[in-house]
């Protein structure tokens, strides 16, 4: 008979909770967020002695105390949702320790499963444990297990798919004994907590009791919210100042100090270590990797090599995505039928649906990468390196991954928070990264720097670096006093030992951050590129102010006369030529009806619209537009301004006639206003989508985009007006 | 008996914790951590700016902000066995 049970996997950071859950669920898994969070939330399905078991991946934490976004995940699935069983995954290595979250578990009264893990690593440590006997004594099987080796995998199974049908022997519940003090207070909770009606599980009742003396702010709200309110809460502070008064601790550390305890008389009769050497290769590695003088060189040309691996080396898929696209493009409109199906197919669709997938190997290769210095533990030693510099400027040290590979693209940046524990740090290092200058906005600066300030274009474009980076200081700084004051997270790192990774292991991992990339942002930049093409292509009917059709016949046969005349005698080369003059003509009526399209369609009157706006900033229409459409990408406000300036959209940035029309149009100082402008407005298309994902709110993102267009206004409109006043314009 | 900060102790220098001083998460992710009165904690190296500092404790390997290892009260072998 088919049974179907639903267990969750549990256990501290770096304890191989990830490895564990890939051996029992092989490839059957799928990756998701928690409801509201962004906090991954991974499920799997396995099978075993005719079981189907559902596997809930919980994220890893050292307690389930209400204090982190994760704990209070873990613990609300565990408690709400009543898994059949919880898996907790124990590195045997670092047992002690471990074992805290178990004692909190035992203390839920759920059915368990330990996955003494790591046991290789233990042995080698010379740690000998006696799992037989911790069971007995926990009243809980423990497995042993060795994640990297898949060892343990099917022992595991059966042990829980035995305990999920009540035949292990070894499974009790056991009391954990906090001492006669602390008992005596954990009794009077239970005793009133009985008394409504509401609370009537005797273990629950107790592990509310627990829970109030370990001052736990979500069960005081629950309690809050209940009749027993003011009972429970009168007996919280009498408690609390009784056992201070007669134990000298406030009565958090009395339960942490009781739970240690009791871990401490478990592992008396369980544990021995047999060696007292802890210098271990993970140590002498680290010594290296950390040391005072290389450790920041080592670390520098780390990033160096991720930095080259993932843009110069990605460049390469890029380009053939890019003319896989364009062929697509053209094939398709080759098919196709003349006419706005075929625009919206072509220009929307499938350009739009390039301008993703162009992302990928950027962000495949990137998250291999972070997955590699997860998976072998260097990412805590990065952050132990460069903390104190990034804590100056208010963020934690591993936020430095993100800022640096926003040099590239804010996209993967942006997704690199996810790295950072702290939903703090994640929104503050999400906010200030697309200030740093992303390479999409280098062709923006090579064209205006190069065609205004010629020899100095070099400095220039170095400034607008340097700007960049002093603003994303400062603004961290300003949103670390305004918006995110008082809530400091603890920086407490622990640094795992250095471990080999899987191959296996580190491709999961990458696949599973960047197949969210393409699930979730490739929908809104899809809809926003459509959208963008259907403001420049409408309204189709334009009222031309020259008939173009009737000019361009009129060329055409006043051509194809010549052409005949040359013909007849013989003058082939000539003709050649002609074809050649005609064509460009024709090519120069097209810009110019292209022009005038784009002057009429709904985005060149939007840009004219914000003119007012940018009036005082000394833009014209022209570079209004350029602006709104450098929205989908930056490097796009080039190919706008090819077309605006009718040199055609072909030309790129080194363009000598597009930079003589921006000579025309722009003094200097309206170039760098204008440059300062594009460093700091609204992040382009996808970055907004990325932000959008990783902060879960539309109130942050309209937070983002909205503080970079008014600081964008603001410092244009400060170097404009200052540059007049010191007659610089 | 000479109580002295966690934070004032140089690489290699080892300690018994005390008491956990501060308040809320930090507090509490420190006693979950191990940072329990009675537990042993040994410096490892101070990071190359000085700050962080990397302790090892129950078998595993920590690091503190300077500012939060100030909020850890040891006691240090050598003056407990003057003590004796």
């Amino acid at each position: 008979m088919a049974k179907k049970i639903t267990i969750a996997i549990v256990g501290n950071p770096n304890s191989g909770k990830t490895t564990i859950f890939n051996n029992i669920t092989g490839a059957h898994q799928k990756v998701g967020n928690w409801p509201g969070v962004t906090v991954e939330k991974k499920e799997g399905i396995a099978t075993y002695d005719g079981c189907t078991i559902q596997v809930v991946d919980l994220p890893g934490t050292y307690s389930l105390t209400a204090y982190s976004l994760e704990e209070i995940i873990a613990r609300n699935y565990i408690i709400g949702e009543k898994p059949d069983l919880v898996v907790d995954v124990i590195d045997a290595s670092t047992l002690e320790r471990n074992l805290f979250l178990a004692t909190q578990l035992i203390d839920l009264g759920v059915k368990l499963v330990f996955a003494l893990n790591m046991v290789d690593v233990a042995r080698s440590r010379g740690l000998i444990i006696d799992h037989e006997k911790l069971s007995l004594l926990m009243g809980v099987p423990f497995v042993p297990t060795v994640g990297s080796k898949n060892q343990g995998t099917k022992d595991l199974l059966k042990a829980i798919v035995r305990v999920a049908e009540d035949r292990e022997s070894v499974s009790r519940h056991i009391h954990i004994n906090y001492g006669l003090d602390l008992e005596e207070e954990i009794e009077k909770f239970q005793g009133l907590i009985r008394t409504s009606a509401s609370f009537p599980d005797e273990h629950h009742s107790r592990w509310m009791g627990i829970k109030l003396l370990e001052n736990d702010e979500e069960v005081i709200k629950e309690i809050e919210k209940s009749p027993l309110k003011k009972e429970v809460l009168d007996q919280l502070g009498k408690s609390k100042a009784h056992l201070n008064e007669i134990l000298g601790e406030d009565s958090e550390t009395l339960m942490a100090d009781r739970r240690y305890g009791f871990i401490h008389g478990a592992l008396k009769e369980t544990f021995r270590q047999t060696q007292m050497d802890r210098r271990y290769l993970s140590d002498q590695v680290d010594m290296v990797l950390t040391n005072r003088l290389l450790g920041f060189p080592i670390f520098i040309f780390f990033i160096w090599a991720m930095f080259q691996l993932t843009f110069s080396v990605g460049q390469y898929p890029m380009d053939w995505i890019d003319a896989g696209v364009g062929l697509l493009a053209r094939v398709v409109g080759d098919l196709m039928g003349e006419g706005l199906l075929r625009n919206l197919v072509v220009d929307g669709v499938i350009s739009g649906v390039g301008g993703v997938a162009v992302f990928l190997p950027n962000i495949f290769i990137l998250f291999f990468c972070i997955a590699l210095f997860e998976d072998t533990g260097y990412m805590a030693r990065a952050a132990f390196i460069m903390d104190k510099v990034m804590h100056t400027l208010g963020l934690h040290g591993k936020s430095f991954i993100p800022m640096i590979m926003g040099f590239g693209c804010n996209v993967p940046a942006i997704m690199a928070t996810r790295v950072l524990e702290s939903r703090r740090d994640r929104i503050l290092t999400i906010l200030i990264n697309p200030l740093i200058s992303c390479s999409a906005r280098l062709p923006v600066y090579v064209l205006i720097a190069g065609a205004l300030f010629g020899a100095y274009a070099g400095n220039v474009i170095f400034s607008l670096y340097v700007i960049g980076i002093l603003l994303a200081i400062l603004m961290g700084q300003i949103f670390k006093r305004t918006l995110f004051r008082g809530e400091i997270a603890p920086f407490v790192l622990e640094l795992p030992p250095y471990r080999m990774p899987t191959l296996k292991g580190t491709l999961i991992h990458m696949w599973e951050r960047g197949s969210i990339f393409i699930r979730k942002m490739g929908g809104v930049i899809l809809v926003g590129s459509i959208l963008v093409w259907a403001l420049s292509s409408f309204p189709q009917t334009v009222d031309y102010s020259r008939d173009y059709d009737m000019e361009k016949r009129t060329i055409q046969e006043r051509y194809a006369i010549q052409k005949e005349e040359l013909m007849q005698s013989w003058q082939s080369e000539k003709v050649q030529l002609l074809t050649r003059e005609m064509n460009l003509k024709i090519a120069e009526l097209e810009a110019l009806r292209k022009d005038e399209f784009q002057e009429n369609s709904l985005l060149g009157r939007l840009g004219k619209a914000i003119v007012p706006f940018l009036r005082p900033l000394g833009f014209d229409w022209k570079g209004g537009v350029a602006l709104l459409t450098g929205f989908v990408a930056k490097e796009i406000v080039v190919s706008t301004f090819g077309i605006l300036y009718q040199v055609g959209e072909k030309e790129g940035e080194e363009s000598e006639g597009l930079r003589t029309a921006i000579r025309n149009a722009m003094t200097p100082l309206i170039g760098y206003a204008f440059m300062v402008f594009v460093l700091v407005y609204t992040p382009c298309l996808a970055t907004v989508a990325a932000i959008r994902r990783e902060t879960g709110s539309w109130g942050w993102t309209g937070f983002s985009v909205g503080y970079s267009l008014i600081l964008a206004w603001i410092l244009a409109f400060v170097i404009y007006r200052g540059g007049m006043i010191l007659g610089l314009g | 008996m000479n109580i002295r900060k966690l934070s004032e102790l140089k690489t290699g220098e080892q300690g018994i914790i005390e008491r956990v001083t501060g308040v809320g998460r930090f507090r509490q992710r420190l006693m979950e951590m191990g940072f329990v009165p009675g537990a042993e904690i040994v410096v490892e190296k101070f990071a190359p700016l000085r700050n962080p500092i990397e302790y090892v404790l129950k078998g595993y390997h920590v690091s503190l902000r300077h500012d939060e290892a100030e909020k850890v009260m040891v006691r240090t072998l050598e003056e407990q066995t003057e003590d004796d």
